[in-house]
């Protein structure tokens, strides 16, 4: 078997910089950043957070190229969702609700 | 005689190794891309409403804000946690099932399920202030429409809504509809991640997982963690969006 374990301690790494990563977000929601730069702060943190769930505890770091291949199109598609919906409506009207 | 030929392939064979894999390593492989391609499905279905929630809090910002601040942050903070320590035990029954611990395996695969209801049992009492303060979207109960008290200058009491000048009602369901949908689909997440686990507890309570054997662990793992990641961007879009407002508001 040549599958790659994650010892304990990398895990209980892990673990602390997410609940550190937490009580950043929630302190750095209470200052108020100047422009749009809260949402730009929380996403970061967020962002932060799913990168090192994803490379350590789903083992992303250790896996093959293929699974790379799959989650950088899952981004990929995501991006195109999300770029060519927000540039539609935010080049039209709105009908008011 | 394709029979014969099958018979001798597995003589020495792991039993879990299905026919068409050459060996178990292959068969783990291929498991795992596998989970990962319908992990990208919910990437997109997950991705079609935090596309829905950045339309309209660009379209509604004051009433996304307000709305925002009316939910528990306490709630959802600790929530966030219960969530981590879960992701935590749930790597750690991965581990254990990998190193053949089939006792510490099973007693993590427990704690995981045990935060997993916690998880929910605190979404539930989140749920019914909603509902005890009439934020229930729409008519998604009949007999209890969408029909908040808005509070006046200098009212303080908590269960009333805060709004800024100018700011509708209206756009204050629409963060509600968001809300009720998004926290929703995750919490059926985790009750279909909580049928998983306890059926995965079940299969290592009889031996069933080894070192050489473990992809179910593995992939019931990558499920969790995705669901995790949903609520780590959900808990700072949701409940914190408006925070550094507050006093402005």
């Amino acid at each position: 078997m040549s599958e790659h374990i994650v010892y304990p301690r990398v895990y209980i790494g892990i673990f602390f910089i997410l609940l550190v990563g937490t009580l950043l977000t929630v302190l750095a929601a209470f200052r108020d950043f100047p422009g749009p730069l809260n949402a730009v702060v929380a996403l970061t943190i967020a962002t932060i957070k799913a990168t090192f769930v994803v490379l350590y505890f789903m083992h992303v770091r250790y896996s093959g190229r293929l699974v790379w291949l799959v989650i950088a199109s899952a981004l990929f598609w995501l991006g195109i969702m999300f770029a060519l919906t927000i540039s539609d409506y935010s080049s039209r009207g709105w009908l008011p609700i | 005689m394709p029979d014969a030929i099958a018979t001798t392939h597995h003589a020495t064979a792991h039993p879990a190794l299905q026919h068409h894999f050459e060996n178990m390593e292959q068969q783990r492989e291929a498991g795992t891309l596998g989970m990962w391609v319908f992990l990208v499905t919910e990437i997109m279905f997950f991705g079609g409403m935090f596309l829905a929630y950045t339309l309209y809090r660009y379209k509604y910002p004051g009433a996304f804000a307000a709305a925002s601040n009316h939910l528990d942050i306490r709630l959802g903070a600790v929530n966030t946690v219960v969530l981590i320590v879960s992701s935590f035990t749930m790597a750690m029954a991965v581990f254990s099932t990998q190193v053949g611990k089939r006792r510490n395996s099973i007693i993590f695969l427990i704690l995981t399920l045990v935060l997993g209801l916690t998880f929910l049992g605190i979404k539930a009492v989140e749920y019914k202030a909603k509902y005890d303060d009439n934020l229930i979207p729409g008519h998604l109960i009949p007999s209890h429409p969408f029909n908040p008290t808005v509070a006046q200058h200098g009212d303080t009491d908590p269960h009333k809504l805060h709004l800024p000048e100018g700011v509708s009602v209206r756009n204050v369901e629409m963060f509600y509809w968001i809300y009720f949908a998004m926290t929703g689909m995750h919490a059926l997440h985790m009750i279909i991640g909580a049928g998983i686990l306890i059926t995965i507890l079940i299969l290592a309570w009889r031996g069933r997982f080894s070192p050489e054997y473990h992809s179910p662990v593995e992939i019931t793992g990558l499920y969790w963690h995705f669901v995790d990641i949903v609520w780590i961007f959900l808990f700072p879009l949701l409940y914190l969006l408006g925070r550094h407002l507050e006093g402005h508001m």
